[in-house]
């Protein structure tokens, strides 16, 4: 089991469905971000599990990993600090009461 | 160990990390308190490293566990404990909302899952062929995709400094006494 591709690649795909569900579901901005986290670890299976099963180098689905990790990690921060700006100025953070920019 | 008794040993330990990290994710998108959720995230982030291991990726799952389990839950964590009225906010759900949520993400689901069976991936006959060592990921990171090192290393020195410049605050803000 745990040596065929498919299980990897619907695992996935399942946590990506759950962290789009969570994206479109939730009101509070750090739902979103946590969300969003979901999704990037689906793609982090993607890449190893298909690194793993395919005639590559075996180096580059690690690399790509690595390189998904570090971005999550500056996504978090500069989220973070653009939910907390957010939250000073406005006093809230539900997304639905956050329509300045609508014009 | 003889070879069926490894393969059951390992099946079960592999649906033990899928679970995990399955019932993880659920509990941190549905869940209503935004703290639980933080902890689910960490308790899914886990079990993906897991799932990494048996991808013979050990340095992945031991950064994963590190940086995602480590640093970032608990980067996320301390922004929910450290202004507490992120953290008390009761959330209502329409059901609206749920009913058109949940049909998109059943929908991508499926057709991934339809995607994948259509596709005829050229799966390896010999997948354990090939370097997995640590000394040749980093050998390979820093001559032949120096490029992807060399970006990253400015991301994220750029997106530390654009954090502290948005979350310093200019005017004072009100205090709490």
């Amino acid at each position: 089991m745990y040596n065929d591709l498919n299980v990897y690649l619907i695992l996935s795909a399942a946590l990506f469905s759950i962290g789009i569900f969570g994206v479109l579901m939730r009101r509070s901005l750090i739902g979103v971000l946590i969300a969003t986290e979901l999704i990037l670890n689906a793609a982090n299976i993607n890449f190893l599990a298909f690194s793993r099963f395919m005639d590559v180098d075996k180096a580059l689905g690690s690399i790509y990993s690595i390189f998904v990790i570090g971005l999550a990690a500056g996504e978090v921060a500069v989220g973070l600090s653009i939910i907390l700006t957010i939250y000073r100025k406005f006093k809230t953070i539900n997304i639905e009461k956050m329509n300045q920019l609508k014009g | 160990m003889s070879k069926p008794v490894e393969q059951l040993v390992g099946n079960i330990v592999f649906i033990i990390f899928i679970a995990i990290t399955l019932i993880g994710a659920v509990m941190a998108v549905g869940l209503k308190s935004i703290f639980h959720n933080a902890l689910s995230l960490a308790l899914a982030l886990f079990g993906t490293a897991g799932i990494f291991i048996f991808l013979r990726s050990e340095f992945v799952a031991l950064i994963q566990v590190l940086i995602y389990a480590g640093a970032i839950s608990i980067a996320i964590i301390f922004a929910i404990m450290l202004s507490p009225a992120l953290s008390i906010k009761l959330q209502k759900r329409k059901l609206t909302k749920f009913l058109g949520a949940s049909s998109i993400s059943a929908l991508i689901f499926v057709s991934f899952v339809w995607i994948f069976n259509k596709t005829p991936w050229n799966v390896s006959n010999n997948p354990d062929v090939g370097d997995y060592s640590l000394v040749h990921l980093g050998e390979t990171l820093i001559t032949k995709y120096a490029f992807a090192f060399e970006l990253i290393s400015i991301v994220l020195l750029v997106s530390v400094l654009g954090a502290l410049v948005i979350a310093s605050e200019k005017e004072k803000a009100p205090t709490q006494e």
